[in-house]
């Protein structure tokens, strides 16, 4: 036991920085990577967009011999391809809600902006940093996943494409950008809503539950209007033949991505506005 | 340097801080002080700008807390709610803060070495007890060697070896010249730690004083007196700022009076004493007292509400 009270000192810090973006950025970085849900959640997209095309590929070789002429016609190789995509989207996008939701609930985000009290610059860091990562995962997820794919039918010969035939490439490497915006769009609804159940709820509302609710309108309108929904008009960036009733691969890339602006700026706005 | 001008906050109808001008000043350390609910957690959020005042403003250190450059070394804040993701370490937790500022990683490992949680650094936060959360929160107020030092709380949790610790670590950062702000409810805490007080009670200031003074004002006049004729001690000592509460067996407390004014009164009226002790009301009894109509108002709308 000593008798002297013993004195805390705070060591002192020899050189202290400002506030910068690339900082952020770093800071931003440092926190998407050292929480479990991340390596979970893009460890689980990664796989879900390659293990669906190969297993979609293996299934549709061994049971082409029995197939009629017309489901024979009906496979088109980049929808097998891309079939993992449309489930992948859901991994990446419950991420992106999470990013931002989880620091509600945890209350993390007071720290955040305790630290950078310029709030916005936490929120372009956060959609930078995550649109990188959701990008570098997914172009090789892709490329995997198409060849693959078509190595898995070329040995029976069947289904070939190439990946320098017109479109192909774009409708390929266009998966991975569509996700990307997913995650994107996911974000900012994380931002709006502050809370992980109804952000993801809202997410699946947008993406899954709107689409089917559109074939209770009259046929005309659903015609019209379903080609503008966000995951109608997005998903054009990844097929490749222009269907009736659906934008154009940049029309509807552009569509997509000026509803990812404007939930952008929605949660920009709110993020401004509201208190912690 | 912290200075509150008319600040007050409204959540929906009910207001929070009501119109709070204070200012809290370096090389020493200042208690803040307030029943529950009485605004102290909000007045702190007000201060770093994570809630928006709905009237007046506060500036940390000469400017809003949010036009700072480099805010960690304005202010280091300790806030009452957690504010660390649970499934990071406290290692990334505090690394990904240091990195906003671009304060090296050494610096991490300093403040978690300060604090003693050495050994759980790399373990994720959300397991963590309460005085470890707490310790935490101690590091992440000191990471940017802060001018300024803000905390809610800071001994919730904490064993005594760690209120001792806290109590001397707040008065080293005052002697170093910084500004500290601590919040309590425990004003015996406080009388051992700060040097001067700010005490809230509903959102309003109460008291603006040094705790040299707030003591000599707490300790005075409470006597207690026995006496085979209570009914006509009370009689002759009867006045309009004394007031009388029953004491263990059978003796009276006087508020109010000295023991020398007691025992002339009972002397003049002939009346007998067997004890005439003089006592110091408690600082706990003295912040109570101050603070007592604001806490009564509190409950009786409590009971109309319920
Ligand atoms: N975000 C909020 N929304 C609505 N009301 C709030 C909010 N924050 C605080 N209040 C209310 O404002 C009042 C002051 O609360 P505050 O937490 O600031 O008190 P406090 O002095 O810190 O209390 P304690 O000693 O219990 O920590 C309380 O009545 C509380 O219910
Ligand atoms: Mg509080």
């Amino acid at each position: 036991m000593s008798a002297a009270t013993p004195s805390v000192r705070l060591p002192r810090l020899d050189r202290t920085g400002s506030v910068a973006f690339r900082r952020v950025l770093l800071s931003e970085w440092t926190k998407l990577r050292s929480v479990r849900s991340t390596k979970w959640s893009l460890g689980v997209g990664f796989l879900l967009t390659v293990a669906f095309p190969i297993a979609f590929s293996f299934a549709t070789s061994s049971h082409w011999g029995s197939m009629s002429p017309q489901d024979r016609a009906d496979r088109q190789p980049l929808d097998i391809a891309l079939v993992g995509v449309n489930v992948a989207q859901l991994a990446i996008a419950v991420l992106g809600v999470l990013l931002i939701s989880a620091e509600y609930s945890t209350g993390s985000i007071r720290s955040t902006f305790t630290a950078v009290p310029k709030r916005l610059l936490v929120l372009w860091a956060k959609l930078i940093d995550y649109s990188v990562v959701s990008l570098a995962l997914m172009v090789p997820a892709v490329l995997v996943s198409f060849f693959s794919s078509q190595a898995i039918l070329g040995r029976h010969d069947i289904l070939q494409i190439s990946f320098t035939q017109p479109g192909v490439a774009r409708a390929v490497l266009g998966g991975a950008l569509y996700v990307m915006l997913v995650g994107i769009f996911a974000l900012a609804i994380g931002a709006i809503v502050r809370n992980t159940a109804g952000g993801i709820a809202a997410f699946a509302g947008i993406f899954f539950v709107l689409p089917p609710l559109m074939f209770v309108l009259p046929t005309s309108w659903n015609n019209a209007i379903s080609q503008y929904l966000p995951s109608d008009a997005g998903r054009q960036l990844f097929s490749l033949h222009h269907a009736s009733h659906s934008l154009r691969p940049l029309t509807g890339g552009l569509v997509f991505a000026a509803y990812c602006v404007a939930a952008i700026v929605i949660a920009a706005v709110l993020l401004v506005r509201r208190d912690v | 340097m912290i200075e509150a001008r008319d600040l007050t906050k409204d959540y929906g109808s009910k207001r929070a801080v009501d119109g709070l001008s204070f200012t809290v000043r370096p090389g020493i350390v200042t208690g803040f002080l307030g029943p529950n609910g009485s605004g102290k957690s909000t007045t702190m959020r007000l201060i770093l700008g994570l809630d928006a005042p709905t009237r007046g403003d506060v500036t940390v250190n000469g400017s809003d807390y949010r036009e700072h450059a480099a805010p960690l070394h304005e202010v280091g804040a300790l806030l009452e709610a957690r504010s660390v993701h649970t499934g990071r370490s406290a290692h990334n937790h505090l690394l990904a803060l240091a990195q906003t500022h671009g304060i090296p990683k050494r610096r991490v490992s300093e403040l978690i070495d300060l604090v003693g949680l050495h050994e759980v650094a790399r373990k994720r936060s959300g397991k963590f007890s309460l005085g470890m959360g707490q310790r935490l929160g101690i590091a992440q107020a000191l990471l940017g060697d802060p001018k300024t030092v803000m905390l809610d709380e800071p001994v919730n949790g904490l064993d005594p070896e760690g209120i001792h610790w806290m109590r001397n670590l707040l008065k080293g950062l005052a002697a170093e010249g910084r500004t500290v702000f601590v919040s309590s409810h425990l004003m015996s805490e406080m009388a051992l730690t700060a040097d001067h007080l700010i005490v809230i009670g509903r959102g309003k200031l109460i008291a603006d004083t040094s705790v040299d003074d707030f003591v000599s004002r707490a300790s005075q006049k409470v006597v207690v007196v026995r006496s085979p004729e209570l009914e006509s001690l009370r009689a002759a000592l009867a006045g309009p700022d004394v007031s009388f509460e029953p004491a263990e067996r059978g003796a009276l407390e006087v508020h109010g009076l000295t023991a020398e004014q007691v025992g002339d009164a009972a002397a003049a009226a002939g009346i007998v004493l067997h004890e005439l002790t003089p006592r110091q009301a408690s600082l706990e009894e003295a912040f109570m007292n101050l603070t007592r109509d604001e806490v009564e108002f509190a409950a009786e709308l409590q009971e109309v509400v319920a």
